[in-house]
C-alpha cells in the first residue's frame, strides 16, 4: 500500500515561503513525477513528503494515517538521494543490509533479502566491494538496493540519474522502469529532465515557484497544457509562442504550436521565412526560422528524417490547425 | 609533476630544505650519539673518555626508568584519550548552528594559543592550589576539604592541564572533518531508521577515524616530549616524573651527561616505536 495525500502542504524557511498551501493525492501504485525549473521546490515536497523537513503547515496521509509528525524511518518510504549518499566505508552487502541491520532482522532473513535484491540489480559480482571501487551507475543500483529491501510502501527519487551519462541514464531509466513495474509499488521522483518524465511517468506534476501548474499523464500535459507555462514547459524543443496580429487571427491573446506541428516548404505556405540554424541529426532535423514579418524571432520546426536546407535558405511554413494551442490574457487556456 | 624535467626541478628547489632539516636533525642526533658512550661530568672532572654501554645499563637499570616510562604512557594515553573524546564532543556541538559560533569557536581555539609554561601556572595558582584556587574555593563551598592537587592526584593534574592545552587542536582537526561529511549520508541512515547513537556509531565515527588516527599520531609525538608542565607544577615529584624529565634530571640536576643522553637514545627508540605503530594504523586509515 502508498496512497500519499497532501492536504494544504505548506513549507517556509524562515520568511521565505517555498511552497504555500498545496494539495496533491498520489495513488497507490502510480508512477508520479515532479517535473519544474531549477529551485522551484521539488526537493523540498519530496523531502517533506520523506520526513526530513517539518512542514509548517498542513498534513501528511500515508494509507490515510497522518503521518504529518511521524519520524521518517516509521513512515515506511524509502529514498535514493542524487549523490546517492551510500555509507562509504561498507561494502556493497553492507551498505544493503543496513535497514535491516537496523531494524534487528535476524541475519538469516537479512542475507536472503540482500541477495534477493542483489540479483534483481545485477550487483552479486561486487557485492563485497567498497561504494568507492564502483562506477556511477553501480552506486545507482545499490542505493536503489538500500531502497527496495525495506520493501517500502512508496520509493522516493531525487534527481537519481543526473549523474549518469546518456547511455547509462537510458539503460538505468528503463531498469527503473522495470522495477516500478515489477514491484508495483508508488515511487515518486523527481527530475528535470523531459524525457524521464514524459517516459516514466503515470502522472506528471508540474511546479513552479512551489505552485503545482498542472496534474496530467504525460499525453494530457503534451495535448493540453493548461496554461502557458505547462504549455512552454513540457516538450522538448520548446513551444512557438505567437502574441498581436497572429493570435487575434484566432481569438486569442497568444497563441502555441509545437515543432512538430508545422509543415516545411521550400515553395509554399502560410508564412515566410528565413532559415538560421540547421541542426542535422539524421533522425530529425531542427531549424530554427526567422520569420519574415518579425526577423528578430525565432520559429523552431522539427522535420522528420533529412531536410536539407542551409543557413540563409527562404522556406514556408504552415502551421496544422488543429494542433494550435489557444490562451487568454491571463496565460490559460481557452476551449 | 609528471615529466622528467619538471620532477629533477623539484628536487633542486626541495633540497636547501631538505638539507636544513638534515643538518638541524643530524647534528643533534650525533651528539646525542657520542655523548651516550662517553662518561662526561662536567662539574665532576669534564669529559673521562669512552665507556661503552655502560650509560645505557645504567640508565634501564635504575629504579627511576620504568616508572618514568610508565608515567609518560599514562600521561600521552590520558591526554588522548581526553582530548578525542571530548575533542568529538565539541566538535559535534560547534557544527550546530548558533548564535555567537564565529566568537565561540575562536575562544574554543584559544588555549593553543597560550604557552605551556604559562597554562601551567595558571592552572597550578589559580585552580588547582589547596588555598586559594577555585577548585578549592568550589570544594569549600560543598562543604568538602579541598584536594590538594598536585600532590594527591598529581598524575591526573597533568593530564588535565595538558588536555586543556590539547583539546583545541583535536576539536579544531575533528570539527573540519565532521563539516566535510555529507549530509545526505545522515538523512540516508536517517530514512534506515537508524536512531541517533546508531546514526552517530555507524556513519559519523567511521566518517572520523582518519581525522582520528591523525590527531593521535600528531599528538602522541609532541606529547611525548611534555616538559614545562612538569617542571612549573610537581617539579618531577609525586610520581610525574617522565621519561623526559628523568632524562633532564640525569643531565642538569645529576650533572651526567653521557647517562642522560643514554636516556635521550632510548626516548629516540621509544618515539620511533609508538610511530611505526601508529603510521601502520594511520596507513590502514588512510588506504581507503
Ligand atoms: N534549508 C533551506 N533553507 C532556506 N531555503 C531553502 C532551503 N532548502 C531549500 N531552500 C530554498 O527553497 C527553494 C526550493 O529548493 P529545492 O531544493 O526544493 O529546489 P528544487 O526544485 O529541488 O531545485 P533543483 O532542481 O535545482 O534541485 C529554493 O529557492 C531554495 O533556495
Ligand atoms: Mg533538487
Amino acid at each position: 500500500m502508498g496512497r500519499i495525500t497532501l492536504d494544504k502542504v505548506q513549507k517556509a524557511f524562515g520568511e521565505v515561503e517555498v511552497i504555500p498551501p498545496l494539495d496533491l493525492t498520489i495513488e497507490d501504485g502510480e508512477f508520479v513525477v515532479f517535473v519544474g525549473p531549477s529551485g522551484c521546490g521539488k526537493s523540498t515536497l519530496l523531502r517533506l513528503i520523506a520526513g526530513l523537513e517539518d512542514v509548517t503547515g498542513g498534513q501528511i496521509r500515508i494509507d490515510g494515517n497522518d503521518a504529518t509528525s511521524v519520524p521518517p524511518a516509521k513512515r515506511g518510504l524509502a529514498m535514493v538521494f542524487q549523490s546517492y549518499a551510500l555509507y562509504p566505508h561498507m561494502s556493497v552487502r553492507k551498505n544493503i543490509a543496513f535497514p535491516l541491520r537496523m531494524a534487528k532482522m535476524e541475519q538469516a532473513e537479512q542475507d536472503r533479502r540482500v541477495q534477493a535484491a542483489a540479483d534483481v540489480l545485477n550487483l552479486s559480482d561486487y557485492i563485497d566491494r567498497r561504494p568507492g571501487q564502483l562506477s556511477g551507475g553501480q552506486r545507482q543500483r545499490v542505493a536503489i538496493g538500500r531502497a527496495i529491501v525495506r520493501e517500502p510502501s512508496a520509493f522516493l527519487f531525487d534527481e537519481p540519474l543526473s549523474n549518469l551519462d546518456a547511455a547509462l541514464r537510458h539503460g538505468m531509466r528503463l531498469e527503473i522502469s522495470e522495477l516500478h513495474k515489477r514491484l508495483d509499488t508508488t515511487m515518486i521522483y523527481v527530475t528535470h529532465d523531459q524525457v524521464e518524465a514524459m517516459t516514466m511517468a503515470d502522472k506528471i506534476v508540474v511546479l513552479q515557484a512551489g505552485v503545482i501548474e498542472q496534474v496530467g499523464s504525460p499525453l494530457e500535459l503534451y495535448k493540453t497544457p493548461r496554461n502557458l507555462f505547462v504549455a512552454g514547459f513540457i516538450g522538448s524543443p520548446k513551444m512557438n509562442f505567437f502574441h498581436g496580429a497572429e493570435a487575434a487571427k484566432h481569438d486569442a491573446h497568444t497563441i502555441g504550436i509545437r515543432p512538430e506541428h508545422l509543415t516545411v516548404s521550400t515553395t509554399e505556405g502560410t508564412w515566410k521565412g528565413t532559415v538560421g540554424v540547421a541542426e542535422h541529426l539524421g533522425s530529425d532535423t531542427f531549424m530554427h526560422i526567422h520569420p519574415e514579418a518579425n526577423p528578430s524571432e525565432t520559429i523552431t520546426v522539427r522535420v522528420g528524417g533529412e531536410f536539407s536546407a542551409t543557413h540563409g535558405d527562404t522556406v514556408f511554413l504552415t502551421p496544422a490547425d488543429d494542433n494550435i494551442h489557444r490562451f487568454d490574457a491571463d496565460g490559460m487556456r481557452m476551449g | 609533476m609528471a615529466t622528467q624535467h619538471s620532477r629533477s626541478a623539484a628536487r633542486i628547489m626541495m633540497a636547501p630544505a631538505v638539507f636544513l632539516l638534515l643538518v638541524w636533525m643530524l647534528v643533534p642526533l650525533s651528539m646525542t650519539l657520542w655523548f651516550s658512550v662517553r662518561s662526561y661530568l662536567p662539574l665532576r672532572g669534564g669529559d673521562q673518555g669512552f665507556v661503552g654501554l655502560e650509560n645505557f645499563t645504567r640508565f634501564v637499570t635504575s629504579s627511576a626508568f620504568w616508572p618514568a616510562i610508565l608515567t609518560t604512557l599514562i600521561i600521552v594515553g590520558g591526554v588522548l584519550l581526553i582530548s578525542i573524546v571530548f575533542g568529538i564532543l565539541l566538535a559535534m556541538l560547534l557544527d550546530q548552528p548558533m548564535w555567537g559560533q564565529g566568537v565561540v569557536r575562536i575562544l574554543v581555539i584559544a588555549p593553543f594559543f597560550v604557552m605551556p609554561t604559562v597554562s601551567a601556572l595558571v592552572w597550578k595558582n589559580m585552580f588547582m592550589d589547596p588555598v586559594n584556587g577555585l577548585f578549592a574555593h568550589l570544594w569549600r563551598f560543598f562543604g568538602a576539604d579541598p584536594i590538594v592537587w598536585l600532590s594527591d592526584a598529581s598524575v591526573f593534574s597533568i593530564i588535565m592541564i595538558v588536555s586543556w592545552q590539547w583539546l583545541p587542536f583535536a576539536t579544531l582537526i575533528l570539527l573540519t572533518a565532521i563539516q566535510s561529511l555529507d549530509s545526505e549520508q545522515l538523512e540516508a541512515a536517517e530514512m534506515d531508521g537508524a536512531n541517533p547513537l546508531a546514526r552517530f556509531a555507524f556513519i559519523t565515527l567511521p566518517h572520523l577515524s582518519r581525522a582520528i588516527t591523525i590527531v593521535i599520531l600528531i599528538q602522541t609525538i609532541f606529547l611525548l616530549a611534555v616538559f614545562a608542565e612538569i617542571f612549573v607544577t610537581t617539579g618531577g615529584a609525586f610520581g610525574t616524573r617522565t621519561l623526559t624529565y628523568l632524562i633532564y634530571q640525569r643531565v642538569l640536576e645529576s650533572q651526567n651527561v653521557g647517562l642522560g643522553s643514554a636516556g635521550g637514545v632510548y626516548a629516540i627508540i621509544l618515539a620511533n616505536i609508538v610511530a611505526i605503530f601508529l603510521m601502520r594504523i594511520v596507513g590502514k586509515n588512510l588506504d581507503r
